[in-house]
């Protein structure tokens, strides 16, 4: 059987997949980082007894944040081919998939973010006002440090959910272990192929897994 | 000098509105120790942070040293609680940050460059007795060394006043009185206004000199500690003063007293804070040809002296024993009664 597994199978191409699928993976990783923590930010500090107390952009946020966590993501990246042509000049390919892959993760980390934020014992954002912190001050070196290790832990579970939706922008043509398997694999009744594919992308989730859980360790001094 | 003007603050939910500190005036001077006792929910925490107006007041006005805090704006009351340290019961360190990180917290908002913080850190650092300790991170202090920390933070920016809500009420007593022994330390060496919020009058015992007594959102009693330890007005404040002094039970053990020690007069003696008159006992014994028999008592050390009550058996002539008594009740401040007479 494992000859008959190697025979089939093409190491260039597998190599040129898991390299799409980790460039996927880590670009859109970076773009989920930023904007979620931004959605995060923005969702507690204009919470109710937040530094920017504000119902209004709260609402607003909140709304944008549950619409596109509610909308699954294989019809997401149908619903944003217009828009992903107008910003990338393809809807096809790694570079396609970015904008539906950040899209569809940043609202899901955001709310993570949230949460580890709210876990920041108030009173030393109280201690910090005391001692005359701007806001700024207060989310750069207060509330952003001392969530450190939730928010790397968040964003850990966010790379493992973003593995899940590269593979299935794959089936539509974005290329990356998702494609491979089922364009190469499952159309040609080789699931052998299939088979490698999956124990690729589980290795390289149980890589994300680890990396994530020793950084959030690291970081963690309580 | 602290002044503060018909403070008020009132909290509002939909259902009813708590008076948290209503219409509270008082003036707190430069460089005293001033404490705030009152149970929990008589408003001393709110009052606290609205001093450096963490919660805003409802109305009325505060001023530390000719600048009105109520007064200013966002930015303005940024640099004014620069020159206001406060610590905290929980600390409230950052656990992300080492010891002397936290330190150098403060003096990074005040924007002071690395190289001068690093010297104020390590200055700071030694004067709460914290060398060696500079690289730990706060999980692994403890409780005592956490609040040494909070101090060290607090008077970084080398505040006028600082604030002290219930910082010694998570640590255990021989912890709480080293730390009271810090923050007498600091008063006198820097010369700060210390304002001081707690439940426990020790606390207000070993280290205050003026109190006010809270209940309610208002002040019901205020004044020289001793004073308010000698004469208790409310109830709230005698509740207090038995937290230090134990309860009033004398006039069962008064009797007792004077049914079984039956020569001789028995004297109530009251010391009452002067610190001249601590070697009273020896001072009668050798200027009278008295004997002198301590019965029962309890003296607690203020910061103004000695405070308590002593009870004793004196024997010896009658003249003897009326001029000793004279010379108590003339030459010296502490008060005298006689329970019993010699027969």
């Amino acid at each position: 059987m494992l000859t008959s597994l190697l025979e089939s199978l093409d190491v260039e191409e597998l190599l040129t997949a898991t390299y799409e699928t980790f460039y996927m993976t880590i670009i859109a990783l970076i773009g989920t980082f930023v904007f979620g923590t931004l959605l995060g930010l923005l969702l507690y500090l204009t919470d109710k007894g937040g530094i920017w107390q504000n119902k209004v952009i709260n609402l607003i946020v909140a709304s944008f944040v549950n619409v596109f966590r509610a909308i699954p993501f294989i019809i997401l990246i149908l619903l944003l081919f217009p828009f992903t042509d107008f910003l990338m000049g393809t809807i096809r390919g790694p570079n396609g998939a970015l904008p539906a892959l950040i899209i569809g993760a940043a609202p899901f980390y955001g709310r993570l973010v949230e949460i580890a934020l709210k876990e920041v014992d108030k009173g030393v954002v109280e201690a910090a006002q005391s001692m005359g912190a701007k806001t700024r001050t207060i989310i750069f070196r207060v509330l952003l440090p001392e969530s450190m290790p939730a928010l790397m832990s968040g964003l850990t579970v966010t790379a493992i959910a973003l593995i899940g939706y590269t593979a299935m922008a794959g089936a539509i043509g974005a290329g990356g272990l998702g494609s491979y398997a089922y364009y190469s694999g499952f159309q040609r009744r080789d699931f052998e192929l299939v088979f490698i594919c999956s124990v690729v992308i589980v290795i390289i989730v149980f890589l994300f897994q680890f990396l994530g859980d020793y950084i959030s360790s690291k970081l963690d001094k309580r | 000098m602290i002044s503060i003007q018909a403070l008020k603050k009132v909290f509002t939910s939909s259902d009813n509105t708590i008076t948290a500190v209503d219409d509270l005036t008082l003036d707190i001077n430069d460089g005293e120790i001033f404490g705030v006792i009152g149970y929990s929910g008589a408003g001393k925490s709110t009052f606290v942070r609205l001093l450096n107006r963490l919660e805003e007041p409802s109305s009325g006005r505060i001023i530390i040293d000719d600048e009105d805090i109520t007064g200013l704006n966002t930015q303005q009351l940024r640099m004014a609680r620069q020159e206001i340290g406060m610590i905290f019961q929980h600390f409230n360190l950052l656990w992300s940050r080492t010891v002397k990180e936290n330190i150098a917290f403060p003096l990074e908002i005040a924007g002071i460059s690395k190289a001068k913080r690093e010297e104020r850190v390590q200055e700071l650092i030694d004067l709460v007795g914290l060398s060696g300790r500079e690289n730990a991170y706060p999980s692994q202090l403890s409780g005592g060394q956490k609040q040494r920390v909070g101090i060290a933070r607090a008077l970084a920016n080398n505040p006028k006043v600082l604030l002290c809500d219930e910082a010694t009420s998570a640590l255990d007593p021989e912890t709480t009185n080293s730390i009271l022994d810090l923050l007498v330390d600091i008063n006198k060496k820097l010369g700060l206004t210390i304002i001081l919020i707690t439940h426990e009058m020790h606390v207000i015992r070993k280290i205050c000199n003026r109190v006010a007594v809270m209940e309610n959102g208002k002040i019901v009693e205020q004044g020289d500690v001793l004073e308010v330890f000698l004469r208790p007005k409310q109830s709230v404040t005698k509740k207090f003063v038995e937290q230090v002094m134990g309860t009033d039970e004398e006039d069962e053990g008064v009797s007792y007293l004077v049914s079984t020690y039956e020569k001789g007069k028995i004297v109530r003696l009251h010391f009452v804070g002067e610190t001249t008159n601590q070697a009273l006992i020896s001072q009668l014994a050798k200027q009278f040809s008295i004997e002198l028999n301590i019965l029962q008592g309890k003296i607690t050390q203020t910061q103004r002296g000695p405070y308590g009550t002593l009870f004793v058996q004196i024997d010896g002539e009658k003249k003897e024993m009326e001029k000793a008594i004279d010379y108590i009740t003339n030459e010296t401040s502490v008060e005298v009664e006689v329970v019993r007479n010699a027969d």
